[in-house]
């Protein structure tokens, strides 16, 4: 019977993947006066780091280590690929300052050249397999001396670690190969992918990313999975079980970097080019910021929160990092009656819940003091000074919206993060998964059928 | 049949064991009593390897476990459910004792071992998809014996598994632990309830700050002045 639903699960599976491939393969093909370029954008570098965040979360939610290594990783799949890919005849302009760089052949032009768009495809796998390997070959090296650390002190050696990669990689001396600080460039992206006429500028790294992620699902649902997250439980209880700690904890953190090299190797396609002072321990924040957004030990949670929190950086709240002048006072009038009345639902919302939970204000004890509700107290003041400030900005004189400005936009999503760790510690989906959702609640009504 | 002889333990200068000898016989129902910081635990985890021993030996079946790794030793038939219960509490009822089978390939007598787990215990029939940590004491300590159980061992440790139950839950987990005994696994408990251990046990230890100082049969201990003084709680009149 275990067998047959498995068999249900991988066609279900299938015809989503294909479904979503074909839909995203049709964004791609449509005019852009219909699909803006800006959705393709976020699609493409929202799936990459959906990869990415899986294999952090692999890591930190699955098997308990927390590791801020991940920038370091994707920097070195990154270079792996952009090296290995740079065609012969642009090695000399990308290489200038240094004579006689790049490796003087390239993995895909020559596959490219003899097989066409199968032999590209081919030299392109080849390339991210390689730059996994990688990865998890520097893994497997610093993994021998700082597997030995927990918690934070593993996660201040691996952060350490990430800078000596990036200081590494821009060295002088390597310039031959890794062209030191300057760009790598030119190198194959996902628009050198076409099948005839059709674009697959976005099925291509849906496709990779989706592959990986459904490889470390398939791991996570394995023995090797149950045992990753036994010791992230406990792993005392974990050793009496059998489980080799020193060779686990080795391979989650071999295999989670595989896997951010293998998304370094994509955002380098994305990005057409590729530079090491791109991968700074901020690149790292804004990973572990998806991880905790989408909630620690959820792989569904990852990827939601990766397309959320690239939609949101990239595009919806790019308008933070502007500075804004309104037009006219007329404008101001109306940005000001749409704030206040966003303010308005959010604290009609909020009564809303309070009245429903029967929570008040203010409750009278029978003895002793009253006891005051400090959160929704504070939250009537935020929203009450919020509104009084929205009433002086329209009797003000000034057109000039207050507080946006360049950098703002991390500020709000520092702010969000500490608010989701605050108060909503879960995250998007906790540890939950999409796929086990409907069997906890088909295994919760057969119990409540079971007692009536 | 375990057999310890002279076995001694220090953690970082501070003797643990002072060299005990013990036995273990196939089949039978052995308890370790003793206050805390005996060393009961001590001689369960060296014994698993958790902890490594400085001198003696620790034969199993004739062959030394001292010096192997935990999961040869495992392997081996010998299984511990850990003190304070310690299921794994992010995991499901199923997944914990999956975990239990780790170092086992057979899948289909996993299978069956899972049935068998689960007409011991029909509670965690009932909710093998609920986490484990959402379980109660007793059902957790349910689920560690059923965990220890899943690696289909010859010798099975109990690390007090009385710890912080309700007295009838006690009685409840005693009965299993004969019950387990029948089907022909050998017990070695470690209790503090030790009136209720002697009372079930074949044979019996007493062990003082790293020494044994008495054995016996259970009903010989019990029977025993200085056991019901230092254990029983009878008052020196």
């Amino acid at each position: 019977m275990i067998k047959k639903n498995d068999h249900k699960k991988a066609w279900i599976t299938m015809v989503i993947a294909v479904a979503v491939l074909a839909l995203v393969g049709l964004l791609d093909n449509l005019p852009s006066t219909i699909v803006p370029s800006m959705l393709l954008t976020v699609l493409q570098k929202g799936a990459i780091y959906a990869l990415v965040a899986v294999s952090m979360n692999l890591l930190n939610g699955f098997t308990g280590l927390f590791s801020l290594g991940q920038a370091g990783f994707m920097l070195l799949g990154a270079y792996t690929y952009a090296v290995l890919t740079v065609p012969v005849e642009r090695q000399a302009s990308v290489y200038q300052r240094y004579k006689g760089g790049g490796l003087g052949f390239s993995v895909t032009q020559s596959l490219g050249n003899s097989m066409g768009q199968f032999g590209l495809l081919l030299g392109v796998v080849a390339c991210l397999i390689l730059a996994g390997c990688v990865a998890g070959l520097f893994a497997w090296l610093i993994g021998l001396p700082v597997l030995k650390l927990k918690s934070d002190y593993l996660a201040i050696a691996t952060l350490g670690f990430a800078e000596i990669i990036r200081a590494v990689v821009m060295y002088e001396k390597l310039g031959p190969v890794t062209n030191g600080s300057n760009l790598l460039y030119g190198f194959t992206s996902f628009t050198d992918f076409h099948l005839g006429s059709l674009k697959l500028t976005t099925v291509m790294p849906f496709l990779f990313a989706g592959l990986c992620i459904l490889v470390v699902v398939l791991l996570i649902n394995s023995t090797y999975g149950r045992a990753f997250k036994a010791i992230r439980d406990d792993e005392v209880a974990a050793e009496a079980m059998g489980i080799n700690l020193a060779k686990h904890k080795r391979m989650s953190f071999i295999i989670s970097s595989f896997f951010a090299g293998i998304s370094g190797a994509l955002l380098a396609m994305f990005q057409a080019s590729v530079q090491a002072s791109a991968f700074k321990a901020a690149m790292t924040y804004e990973i572990l910021l998806i991880v905790v957004i989408g909630g620690i030990g959820s792989i569904t949670g990852s990827v939601i929160a990766a397309f959320l929190f690239v939609g949101c950086s990239e595009w919806w709240l790019r308008f933070l990092d502007n500075e804004t002048i309104l037009g006219n006072f007329g404008v101001k009038v109306k940005f000001a009656v749409v704030f206040g009345a966003v303010i308005a639902a959010v604290v009609a919302f909020g009564m809303l819940r309070m009245k429903r939970k029967g929570k008040k204000l203010l409750t009278h004890a029978v003895q002793g003091q009253p006891a005051v509700n400090w959160r929704a107290v504070l939250g009537l003041a935020v929203a009450a000074i919020a509104l009084v400030w929205d009433i002086w900005f329209v009797i003000s004189p000034n057109l000039k919206l207050p507080l946006l400005r360049q950098g703002f936009r991390m500020v709000v999503f520092s702010v969000v993060i500490m608010i989701v760790v605050l108060f909503f510690r879960e995250g998007i989906m906790g540890d939950r998964e999409f796929w086990d959702m409907g069997r906890r609640k088909r295994a919760a009504a057969k119990k409540a059928g079971a007692s009536e | 049949m375990l057999k310890i002889d002279n076995l001694k333990v220090s953690y970082g200068g501070i003797h643990a064991l002072r060299g005990i000898s013990m036995e273990v016989p196939d089949g039978k129902i052995v308890t370790l009593i003793g206050a805390n910081g005996a060393g009961k635990s001590t001689t369960l985890r060296t014994i698993t390897g958790l902890v490594k021993a400085d001198s003696g030996s620790i034969k199993w079946n004739g062959n030394e476990l001292i010096g192997k790794n935990i999961d040869r030793i495992i392997s081996e038939g010998i299984a511990l459910s850990p003190e304070g219960r310690r299921v794994f509490p992010d995991m499901t009822v199923l997944e914990n004792l999956r975990i239990g089978a780790y170092l086992r390939r057979d899948k289909e007598e996993i299978e069956k071992d899972l049935d068998s787990v689960y007409r011991l215990f029909p509670r965690l029939k009932e909710r093998s998809w609920q986490l484990a940590g959402t379980l109660s004491g007793g059902e957790q300590q349910m689920l560690a014996v059923g965990r220890a159980l899943m690696s289909r061992p010859k010798l099975m440790m109990m690390d007090e598994p009385s710890l912080g139950l309700a007295p009838l839950v006690v009685q409840d987990i005693f009965k299993i632990i004969q019950e387990i005994n029948r089907q022909g696994v050998t017990i070695l408990l470690i209790e503090q309830n030790a009136n209720m251990a002697l009372k079930i046990a074949d044979l019996a230890y007493v062990l003082e700050t790293g020494n044994i100082t008495l054995s016996g049969t259970g009903a010989e201990l019990l029977a025993n002045e200085k056991v019901k003084e230092a254990y029983l709680g009878k008052r020196k009149d």
